[in-house]
């Protein structure tokens, strides 16, 4: 027992606290060191200590000064405020942990029901199954104190039992320490390339204690860096290639142990008397089974790794059991291959071990092989007689632990040993406890097909989970093999279904034709404008494609609609255009500014030589071909244009393709397939126009006062004809253009007394 | 991936080229490599010095004790040098039991001297062994106790004091010279990651130190920080050891994958076939299968761990191909085994060997295999359930066994009835 005065002085405090805290520790007060172990309840004590004494006036940063002694030897240090109240103590706990992990390894315990960890690359498996394990053994705290993720911050939400909690994230090591300064433990799970330089830094924070890295494939001298600076710091590493160890009841790395019933079946939610080491991580969950079977369950198991030099050895692991006393007996599962069981051997004869020991080691098999074979685990390797399966168990054997003849008899040598020190009345049987309930991912529920949920989305033109994603059915790989293009893509994605090679083609002339058409329509107009306002390739995109509708670019989708409705309801041409011109609607698709009935729009010609070649019907067309004749009658420029022929035509390519039904054509026709199209064929045009502003460097876009009409009587204007349409109840004046509508401001209804009366 | 011995000539071009890079020391060594594909006039034009000097001819397989099994030929010419190969290349040897072709020889000039001094160093886990003699060659291991060795903890440098009390023997001059070497030697050994090496003996020629033989084990693991530094480098198997296709396969299946695949043949005509997940497992099955006295019928050494389902079902492939290639009528059994996995999910790794299961169907059946599988971990349920399935459909005796039963109880199923 050892006794820690704690005092925090500083103008901060309404006065100076002195606390004395009594520390149990092993070995008191270690003999040559300087300085003296805490527990992490100080530490989570200070800061709430110090708020808890905080006079009104606000903190500032080194206000207030810690002081810790014990037997003479004294350490201060300001304490960081974060806000005015909020205190977080970032004390240098290096000069608390030093003596605890110098003799860590010799003195026991390296985890305790409060430890937590910061875990480096974010993994969401592993960390939720510590954090079920913490919940499982009724632990307070998640183990997890923090996540570091190189190159990203913020919080990542998993489960403590039922309720989610955020877990802090952090780019690197050292802010991560800072952060969390009462977190020892460090699971690395880099890959095998930057595992050695990550647990490095990891192992060089004052404020860690304890690192495991789990990679595989760690160079051998990367790990010997990691071991000589673990042992000249008194720190201690786990691994590599390992899934780690767990207390049972206390704290879990990683992966180990498996599944939530394995931690139950094998009892691992409170601790037994077992303590358990092997190379293999596999084995030692198999193990973790096997010992709870036959006695009453682990305390502690460590899996060291199958790498040639392991960061700590099982010698190292046993010599800690040994000094736990709640560890009654132990098990080692070694392998063949390095000497490293000899040091066990060696520290059995010394008599450094005075729990029972039961030990195997495997790869008796190695005789059968005739030249030198590489096992599963780079440390087993058939070496000389020395590093042979028989060899270390005769050793063990003859040094004094307990040996079975084989892995068969591994378990009941187990048994025997533990049923012994049972009877010697040196364990006592532990009550048991039940685990809380813990609830089951959504995931692994539905996999396991005890649940079913609904899904929030539904898709039926492509699927990305196989082994290449496809368009409605098709494989990537056999669109490209088979020189499918645009028009094929288009083709199944929109129409789910593989259309004949006119028609993919078709849709291919379409999106050619309608990919631009000039600096001044209005799309590209907009474009041009975003773009010289300094905006990005997709805004400048959108504002033009944002313009397309009724006005711009709408004429295919509705000429499709009219002439289909015209057709299909029998209307002769004479019929149609008078009805259209009834309602005061301008029939969409006939029409040209410049080409008249003597100069036909040479991209009509094409394409309507292209369709009556290879389209098996043109209906369709051809009766726009009739309404045009009609039309040209009355004035010589009302041509059918492109939009009226690719808006006719296209209903030919889905009646006469015979791959469509009635109510998949009105569909289409209905839900704007031909707008999709100009909006894609456009979007050519418009990302062009963007670059080609980019490329030019031209200046934000301002249009000139000269090209205005300021008046204020053009307003009145307006103002007049909306009175008028509305005092006759009657339809606009000018219906193709329709006026905008203005607010029904009060001084409209002034003005139009004011003009009324004049 | 572990240690992996390379090639004297290998150890030899490295050690030149990373001495002169690392600490200016320019070994005037030569070697050159012959193997079946090597054109000799070719060779002649690219390596003067062969038809300059007189030459040693010994085989380069990994083996040692060349001298002693008489396979080491001094003082030639290029003309005998190549008559000497051409009567042993190909041709089979036995060295210590293991029984092999000689298919890789080295040729270097003869270098007549007096000295033989021997050097090694060893990577251990908290630093490095290094052991130096005066009485090297091929009587070392009975002049064992005149070898010093020093032992210099991970992070010290090796400097004169270090090196002091292996070189007190010799003359300061020499000494010195050595020393250097010594430190060139170490120098190279940590920059490439090499675990072992071994100069038995080196000699000095002209006063400088000179290596005759030398061998040497690189981390493999490293590989990715010594791409450069290594070159174009081969591992080659240990001597004696010749891949049949089924083992090439899976060793090229992977070096592609981060999954760990390893299959090797060990009784075309056994009549037990492992199929085991994890490092650990494999090998106690593996043990078990022994124990239980059937060592002779034991087909292969199989681990796996973390494969695709694609992966998965190649190597099945293998085992079963293998497992069906000898039908006798007697019976068969596969261990599709492993430990309770942390991680795995077991019903996914299943899903590729039920693939295999179903195209070998008759195979299978001819060959009488019965399977059994025990297995734990992640979703083993669905795993079991599906083995036991795959059982009924194609009509092939399977028994299945979770975590309740002893890891290693299908093993003494297996043999029973054989």
């Amino acid at each position: 027992m050892l006794t820690i005065s704690t005092t925090f002085t500083g103008k901060g405090l309404a006065k100076s606290i002195h606390t004395d805290a009594k520390v149990s520790s092993p070995s008191s007060q270690l003999p040559n060191q300087k300085s003296v172990m805490l527990p992490s309840w100080i530490f989570q004590k200070i800061p709430s200590l110090i708020t808890s004494h905080i006079s009104p006036s606000p903190l500032e940063r080194r206000d207030i000064l810690v002081r810790l002694s014990s037997s003479g030897n004294e350490f201060s240090q300001p304490y960081l405020a974060r806000s005015e109240r909020e205190v977080i103590c970032s004390f240098p706990s290096y000069f608390l942990y030093s003596s605890l992990c110098a003799e860590a390894m010799a003195t026991g315990q390296l985890f305790s029901r409060t430890t937590q960890a910061l875990f480096y690359n974010y993994k969401q498996l592993p960390i939720q199954r510590m954090l079920d394990f913490d919940f499982l053994c009724g632990r307070e705290t998640p183990s997890v104190a923090g996540i570091i993720n190189p190159g990203a911050e913020g919080f990542q939400k998993l489960f403590f039992g039922q309720e989610e909690i955020a877990i802090p994230v952090h780019s690197t090591i050292e802010a991560a320490c800072a952060a969390h300064p009462t977190a020892d433990v460090f699971i690395n799970f880099a890959s095998f390339r930057s595992a050695a330089a990550s647990s490095m830094s990891a192992l060089k924070q004052p404020t860690i204690r304890v690192v495991a890295i789990i990679a595989e494939g760690v160079p051998e001298s990367d790990t010997k860096q990691l071991i000589a600076y673990a042992r000249s710091n008194n720190k201690v590493v786990i691994g590599p290639a390992t899934v780690g160890g767990i207390q049972a009841g206390a704290f879990k790395i990683g992966d180990t142990a498996g599944t939530i019933d394995n931690i139950i079946q094998c009892k691992l939610y409170r601790p037994g008397s077992v303590g358990f080491v092997s190379k293999s991580g596999g084995m030692s969950n198999e193990m973790y089974n096997t010992i709870a079977r036959v006695t009453d369950g682990i305390y502690e198991g460590i899996a060291i790794g199958g790498d040639v030099f392991p960061g700590s050895t099982l010698s190292d692991h046993i010599l800690r059991f040994n000094n736990i006393p709640q560890v009654k007996m132990m098990v080692v599962l070694g392998e063949l291959g390095g000497r490293d069981e000899y040091s066990l051997v060696e520290a059995l004869k010394q008599g450094k071990v005075n729990k029972p020991v039961v030990a195997w080691v495997s790869g008796t098999c190695a005789r059968l092989f005739k030249s030198e074979v590489q096992f599963g685990h780079a440390g087993a390797k058939s070496g000389g007689e020395m590093e042979s399966a028989q060899a270390k168990n005769q050793a063990l054997k003859e040094a004094g632990a307990v040996v079975p003849t084989s892995y068969e008899a591994f378990e009941a040598a187990i048994k025997e040993t533990f049923d012994k020190l049972v009877e010697e009345g040196k364990i006592t049987p532990i009550k048991d406890v039940k685990p809380p309930q813990i609830p089951e991912d959504l995931n692994s529920a539905i996999k396991s097909g005890k649940v079913r949920a609904p899904t929030h989305i539904i898709s039926t033109i492509s699927d990305d989970r196989g082994e290449e994603p496809c368009y409605a059915g098709v494989p990537m790989s056999s669109i490209v093999e088979q020189g499918f293009g645009v028009g094929d893509v288009i083709s199944l994605l929109w129409f789910k279904r593989s259309l004949p090679r006119y028609c993919t083609k078709f849709i291919e002339i379409c999106v050619m034709l309608c990919a631009d058409h000039g600096p001044c329509v209005s799309g590209a107009h907009n474009t041009i404008v975003t773009a010289r306002a300094g905006k990005d390739l997709v805004s400048s995109l959108v504002s033009g494609l944002l313009t397309i509708g009724p006005r711009f670019g709408g004429a295919i989708d509705d000429a499709a609609r009219y002439f289909k409705d015209a057709y299909d309801r029998g209307l002769t041409p004479y019929e149609f255009v008078e009805s259209m011109k009834k309602k005061g609607i301008r029939v969409p698709g006939i029409g040209h500014r410049i080409k008249r009935g003597d100069n036909r729009d040479k991209r009509v010609e094409l394409l309507q030589l292209f369709a009556r070649t290879n389209f098996p019907s043109v209906k369709y067309m051809e009766y726009a071909v009739q309404v045009e004749t009609y039309t040209l009658s009355k004035a010589n420029n009302l041509v059918l244009n492109v939009d009226g022929a690719i808006g006719s035509l296209f209903l030919d390519l889905l009646a006469g393709s015979g791959m469509f039904t009635k109510q998949e054509i009105d569909e289409i026709v209905e839900i704007g397939y031909l707008n999709g199209l100009f909006v894609l064929a456009r979007s050519i045009g418009l990302i062009g126009h963007t670059f080609d502003q980019k490329r030019l460097k031209q200046p934000l876009y301002r249009h000139p006062w000269e090209d205005v009409l300021y008046t204020k009587w053009g307003m009145v204007v307006w103002f007049l004809d909306d009175l008028f349409v509305r005092l006759n109840g009657g339809s606009p004046s000018f219906p193709s253009c329709p006026a905008p509508q203005f607010p029904q401001h009060e001084n409209t209804v002034k003005a139009v007394a004011f003009f009324a009366a004049m | 991936m572990a240690r992996k011995k390379i090639r004297e000539y290998d150890s030899k071009r490295l050690l030149k080229e990373h001495l002169k890079r690392l600490v200016h020391i320019d070994l005037p060594i030569c070697s050159a490599q012959v193997t079946e594909s090597t054109d000799f006039t070719e060779l002649l034009e690219k390596e003067s010095w062969l038809s300059q000097r007189r030459l040693v001819v010994k085989p380069d397989m990994l083996f040692g004790k060349r001298g002693k099994s008489g396979l080491v030929a001094l003082n030639l010419d290029f003309a005998g040098a190549v008559e000497f190969i051409k009567k042993r290349l190909g041709q089979e040897i036995e060295i210590e039991g293991c029984k092999g072709p000689i298919t890789t020889f080295i040729i270097e000039p003869f270098i007549p001297h007096k000295e033989e001094y021997y050097l090694a160093i060893s990577s251990e886990r908290l630093g490095f062994n290094i052991s130096f003699s005066e009485c090297g060659g091929i009587e070392i291991e009975e002049n064992w106790d005149k070898v010093n060795s020093i032992f210099l903890p991970t992070k010290s440098p090796l400097t004169d004091e270090a090196i002091a009390p292996l070189i007190a023997d010799l003359p300061s001059e020499i000494g010195k010279k050595i020393g250097n070497f010594m430190k060139g030697v170490f120098a190279v050994f940590q920059d490439l990651d090499f675990s072992f090496i071994e100069m038995n003996p080196f000699t000095l020629v002209d006063g400088e130190a000179y290596p005759l033989d030398m061998r040497g084990e690189l981390d493999e693991n490293a590989a990715f920080k010594n791409e450069d530094k290594w070159g174009n480098l081969e591992f080659p198997l240990p001597f004696g050891r010749v891949l049949s296709p089924e083992e090439s396969f899976i060793l090229d299946l992977n070096d592609k994958t981060s999954a760990s695949l390893k299959f090797t043949l060990l009784n075309p005509k056994g009549r037990i076939w492992n199929m085991i997940a994890g490092g650990g497992a494999s090998l106690i099955y593996t043990d078990t299968v022994g124990d239980l006295g059937c060592a002779t019928e034991l087909g292969n050494y199989t681990e796996y761990g973390g494969p695709s389902e694609e992966e998965m079902l190649k190597l099945a492939r293998v085992i079963l191909d293998c497992a069906t290639a000898n039908p006798d009528g007697r019976k068969r059994s596969i261990l599709i085994g492993g430990n309770i996995a942390n991680l795995t999910d077991v019903g996914a790794t299943f899903d590729g060997i039920i693939r295999a299961l179903k195209e070998k169907k008759s195979e299978l059946k001819e060959a009488n295999i019965h399977i059994y599988v025990r297995r734990g971990g992640p979703n083993y349920l669905t795993g079991l359930a599906k083995m036991q399935a795959v059982g009924e459909e194609l009509g092939i005796p399977v028994e299945v066994y979770g975590p309740e039963a002893v890891m290693t109880g299908i093993c003494n199923r297996a043999i029973e009835g054989m």
